[in-house]
């Protein structure tokens, strides 16, 4: 069932526009539904004073210049939109990431295999079969929530969280994926590890290399692949434009 | 005319901000920037620079500068003194709120700053290279500033030379930063709460703790009860500084610049815009009572604060340092009639002598 979005206040300089409360890939085309119209409102010169526009699983976040912008308007128009505004028909981009397995980079396949009774191969091979929905950009810069990960392999998170996760990891927990950009502590799961950088500062326009929205598939790459796809970034003659696959029709 | 600093001591919880990095919020990035605007914009005011210019915030104790080319204005705003080292030998004072000029081989050491965020205002700004439209310093992820880390031994930063040669030294009051409650908007999850939580949020003082930096601040006080163990989380959705988020343990965490853009606890009530500076100065131990408001008082509140501000940079005051009084008096035509046109001068009450020569 289809509930009518709601308006909440995040304070003087931010609405909240919620479509429901879980993780569902309808709720989320909403979101993005109503992500696509303000974009062209904003591009229109419509909607001055708006300084950010964050989609969530469930939500969108306006942030507003409150100097500039009547919260109270804007907060009207917003729940007119929303409700305007079908899910959107966009599937976003589609990537196609390597992603090496290696036990030293997969330190918890392992045990996630042995927890569900599975070989290691099995476990890759499931994961590589899944395309991911990027929910959201969060937690860190450029970090992907990423929805599809089939329901054998749903793991909660680590008990005591790992104090260092290696940047570029690929992380699983519940029926989530997502790969950490930046070496930080993390609870997730870890099956592997992606040469490709997930957020760079000096791509002005989109430092995140994902975006809510896009569609993710894992191939699996062996170590020299790996290494020589890291070395072929760093030294400029891949980039990330090479891991973008043509959509391929619904 | 370029100018130059050179850091010889970077102190500590020193790094350069700005009004933020806005726009890339939807790829994790957080805005970062002042904790307290408008205190920085005093001192880039007296600075004689323009609101928001790049300064140095300083949130222990307070770095070491020496001029590799000058001549610099600077300023301090905030519970924050420093001493300026001439070349001759020579030392001075400079407290707060007034600017002094600082030539080539002048260096810069700047105190501890008391309880909470504080300034320090370089001529020209602090010119380190935007990144990502800002030059905010975010120490997460390394982005912005000085190679994105707070201020350290041999860093150096690019500023401008202070304008024509002028004597003439600018000075304010302090920033009245209103007290009272900080005000609150209820919401986004404030129904993820019992009404007593609210009741008990919005009626008892809590405590700023010791466990508190750029990205938030945790207060003690009593603990505040969900509406069900299952409301203690949510879905991740929207966040932004100011927003207070409570865990399961109801003990609320105010996010401050430097957040997270998306959070999975519920919050209960969002600081509004004219409050959030006031979160810059809350040391340990210093009570917090929150008071909930509507969209249009935080409006109201938010147009208040900007009037004060517009007062307090109206209240300007020139002044004459001492040590230049001789060259002024070689050139005391022509700066009579620039006090007339500033008219902060003649204005006031004549300035005592500020500077404390040792």
């Amino acid at each position: 069932m289809s509930h009518l979005p709601t308006l909440l206040p995040l304070g003087d300089s931010a609405w909240t526009v919620e479509f429901g409360d879980r993780i569902d890939p309808a709720l989320h085309a909403r979101v993005m539904g109503l992500n696509v119209a303000l974009h062209v409102a904003r591009d229109a010169g419509d909607l001055a004073g708006i300084v950010d526009l964050v989609p969530t699983f469930r939500s969108l976040t306006v942030h507003y210049d409150p100097l500039a912008v009547d919260g109270q308007l804007l907060g009207t128009r917003l729940l007119q939109m929303a409700e305007a505004a079908g899910s959107t028909a966009s599937e976003g981009r589609h990537w196609l990431l390597p992603v090496c397995c290696d036990a030293d980079l997969a330190p918890d396949l392992e045990r996630l295999a042995e927890a569900k009774g599975m070989e290691p191969a099995q476990v890759i091979a499931l994961l590589t079969a899944a395309t991911y929905r990027v929910y959201m950009i969060g937690f860190m810069p450029g970090f992907p929530y990423m929805g599809g990960l089939p329901p054998q392999l749903a793991m909660p998170r680590l008990a005591n969280p790992r104090k260092v996760v290696p940047a570029r990891s690929l992380a699983v927990t519940g029926e989530m994926c997502a790969v950490y950009p930046w070496e930080s502590p993390g609870g997730w799961n870890l099956l592997g590890r992606t040469p490709v950088p997930l957020f760079e500062a000096a791509e002005e326009t989109a430092p995140a290399l994902l975006e809510s929205g896009d569609q993710v598939r894992w191939r699996v790459v062996d170590r020299a692949e790996y290494e020589h796809i890291a070395g072929e970034l760093a030294a400029g003659r891949l980039s990330r434009a090479n891991f973008h696959i043509a959509g391929e029709a619904a | 005319m370029t100018g130059l600093i050179e850091v010889i001591d970077g102190g500590l919880g020193n790094a350069i901000q700005d009004a933020g990095r806005f726009g890339y919020r939807h790829q994790g990035l957080a805005v970062s920037g002042f904790l307290d605007r408008p205190l920085a914009d005093c001192a880039n005011a007296l600075a004689g620079n323009h609101p928001a210019a790049a300064c140095i915030e300083m949130r222990g104790l307070g770095p070491t500068l020496a001029v590799r080319c000058g001549p610099l204005r600077v300023a301090l705003a905030g519970n924050v003194a420093a001493t300026i080292l001439r070349a001759n030998g020579s030392s001075q004072a400079l407290p707060a709120w007034q600017s002094a000029t600082l030539e080539d081989h002048d260096s810069l050491k700047v105190g501890a700053v008391a309880g909470g965020t504080a300034y320090l205002a370089i001529s020209g700004g602090c010119a380190v290279p935007r990144q990502l439209g800002s030059r905010s310093t975010y120490q997460r992820t390394g982005i912005g500033g000085i190679d994105g880390h707070a201020l350290q031994k041999g860093d150096s930063i690019p500023c401008s030379q202070s304008g024509k040669r002028d004597f003439r030294e600018t000075r304010g009051e302090p920033l009245d930063h209103g007290d009272g409650p900080i005000r609150v908007m209820l919401g986004p999850q404030a129904a993820h709460f019992t009404d007593e939580a609210i009741e008990t949020f919005l009626n008892t003082p809590y405590s700023a703790t010791a466990e508190q930096d750029r990205m938030g601040l945790r207060l003690a006080g009593p603990a505040l009860a969900h509406a069900s163990p299952a409301a203690a989380d949510i879905v991740s959705d929207g966040v932004m500084p100011g927003a207070i988020q409570v865990p399961a343990n109801g003990l609320p965490i105010i996010l401050l610049a430097d957040c997270q853009t998306v959070g999975g606890y519920p919050k209960i009530a969002t600081v509004i815009s004219a409050d959030l500076p006031r979160l810059a100065h809350c040391p340990p131990g210093s009570t917090i009572q929150f008071q909930s408001v509507d969209l249009a008082a935080a409006r109201h509140a938010l147009a208040e604060l900007r009037q004060r501000w517009t007062d307090w940079a109206r209240a300007l005051q020139t002044f004459l340092p001492p040590g230049s009084l001789d060259e002024a008096a070689l050139y005391g035509c022509n700066l009579i009639s620039g006090m007339v046109d500033a008219g902060g001068f003649l204005r006031g009450t004549p300035p005592d002598l500020p500077w404390e020569c040792s």
